[in-house]
């Protein structure tokens, strides 16, 4: 059995780790708070986009745009947003390995470009290509910086680079349920968005033609999807955060009753020991 | 026709809902000019360039430097993302003065590597930003 000192040195080690753990729980409700209600207005925006988008879709019917087919390259270009900082539960593996456990991409087709420390080092570690790596968005991320990624991307799109671009990243359902996802964002494919039945509206005009008009908006709803997509990420990142500490958290609670349990029982031992001790010797001399 | 209707406007833009009220009429710069929207327009999209987003209410003009986005006009309302847009008390005047100068020199000092299309979309938004101030 363990001593006593060490049991109470152990269990004052787990108190300072539950502190600790206790606080960043406090911290990371607080960033979720502010990081829900950031999520839920780019979601209006985000909305009003995508209806706008599939209304141009569903007028100009299957059309041979470059946004609309895929590249000629095998490449692909995958943007992963994870956190910078761990200590989060499985929030940045589940990420990853919707890129390492993907049935059908070859290692040599992806180019990585990482948002966020941890997704970056654990994909290096694997082996794939690290095209581009920005840990710096996610600390704040800005409408801007999406808008410089998404152009660099359709960039290499546009020449040639890259046949596809995806998007994985944690989609934030509520507080407590996060879901990695895999999002597909060139070319727009015309079946997703056409597959609800669009409503019976006034027929859209376009200025310029629908044509042109879908060249120009496509960047911005590929724009306001990669934003969208940080804004949910660090939403699940603090959700995820936070739920991790909570458990780290009454694990500690745990952990230390225990101990204060064992400490009492050695505690009221070597009292016990001490009195037969006492007794004996009296024993001994009468 | 306009007395009794009420004409929508919503502007949006990624990180908050930047007006919403009913309004009498809205002007803003497209890439097909300038235009101006009356209640029970027909339905139109129109892509916004640099420009001033005027927006008259019931008692007063209200003026924004609108950037970036894409308008939908319909017979009840107008709604515009917008992606850059900004109140006139937002906008740093000098840094717009700046903007333009530069932007100015890029153009008038141009050479094959010059980015024409990113300076002039760079001048319209600064005189944008600085009309708006006026």
């Amino acid at each position: 059995m363990a001593s006593m000192r060490d049991i109470k040195r152990r269990r004052s080690s787990i108190q300072g780790t539950q502190q600790i753990t206790k606080a960043m729980k406090l911290v990371s409700t607080v960033k979720l708070q502010r990081a829900k209600a950031n999520a839920e207005r780019s979601k209006i925006y985000f909305n009003c986009m995508y209806e706008t988008v599939r209304n141009i879709l569903s007028r100009v019917g299957h059309i041979d745009h470059p946004y609309l087919v895929p590249g000629d390259s095998a490449k692909k270009a995958v943007i992963v947003l994870t956190s910078n900082r761990g200590l989060a539960g499985g929030y940045n593996s589940n990420v990853v390995k919707l890129i390492t456990r993907h049935e059908t991409w070859k290692k040599e087709d992806l180019e990585i470009y990482a948002l966020g420390n941890k997704g970056r080092d654990a994909l290096a570690r694997n082996g794939y290509e690290i095209k581009g790596s920005y840990p710096d968005i996610m600390e704040e991320p800005a409408y801007a910086d999406a808008m410089v990624l998404s152009k660099q991307l359709l960039a290499s799109f546009e020449n040639g680079e890259i046949g596809e671009i995806y998007l994985a990243y944690t989609s934030f359902k509520n507080t407590v349920v996060h879901e990695p996802k895999l999002l597909k964002l060139l070319p727009v494919e015309q079946e997703t968005v056409e597959a609800e039945a669009p409503k019976a509206e006034a027929i859209m005009n376009f200025e310029p033609e629908d044509v042109d008009a879908l060249a120009m908006i496509i960047p911005k709803y590929i724009t306001s999807l990669i934003y969208g997509a940080m804004m949910e990420a660090i939403a699940s990142e603090n959700g995820a955060r936070m739920q991790a500490m909570d458990s780290a958290t009454s694990n500690a609670e745990e952990m230390i009753s225990d101990l204060s349990l064992k400490y009492n029982r050695a505690r009221q031992g070597s009292i016990t020991q001490e009195l037969t001790e006492i007794i004996a010797g009296a024993e001994a001399l009468g | 026709m306009a007395d009794n209707q009420n004409f929508h406007l919503r502007v949006i833009t990624p990180d908050r809902v930047f007006y919403e009220g009913d309004v009498d009429m809205v002007e803003l710069n497209t890439t097909e000019g300038e235009i101006g929207v009356l209640p029970g327009h027909i339905p139109l999209t129109v892509i916004v360039k640099p420009g001033i987003l005027v927006i008259t209410e019931k008692d007063g003009e209200k003026e924004a430097a609108l950037h970036a986005g894409f308008a939908e006009i319909l017979p009840e309302g107008v709604t515009i993302l917008a992606e850059i847009i900004e109140w006139p008390e937002e906008i740093d005047g000098q840094r717009a003065e700046a903007a333009m100068n530069r932007a100015k020199e890029r153009l008038a000092s141009k050479t094959p590597e010059t980015d024409v299309a990113r300076a002039e979309t760079a001048l319209l938004r600064a005189m944008a930003r600085i009309e708006v101030l006026k």
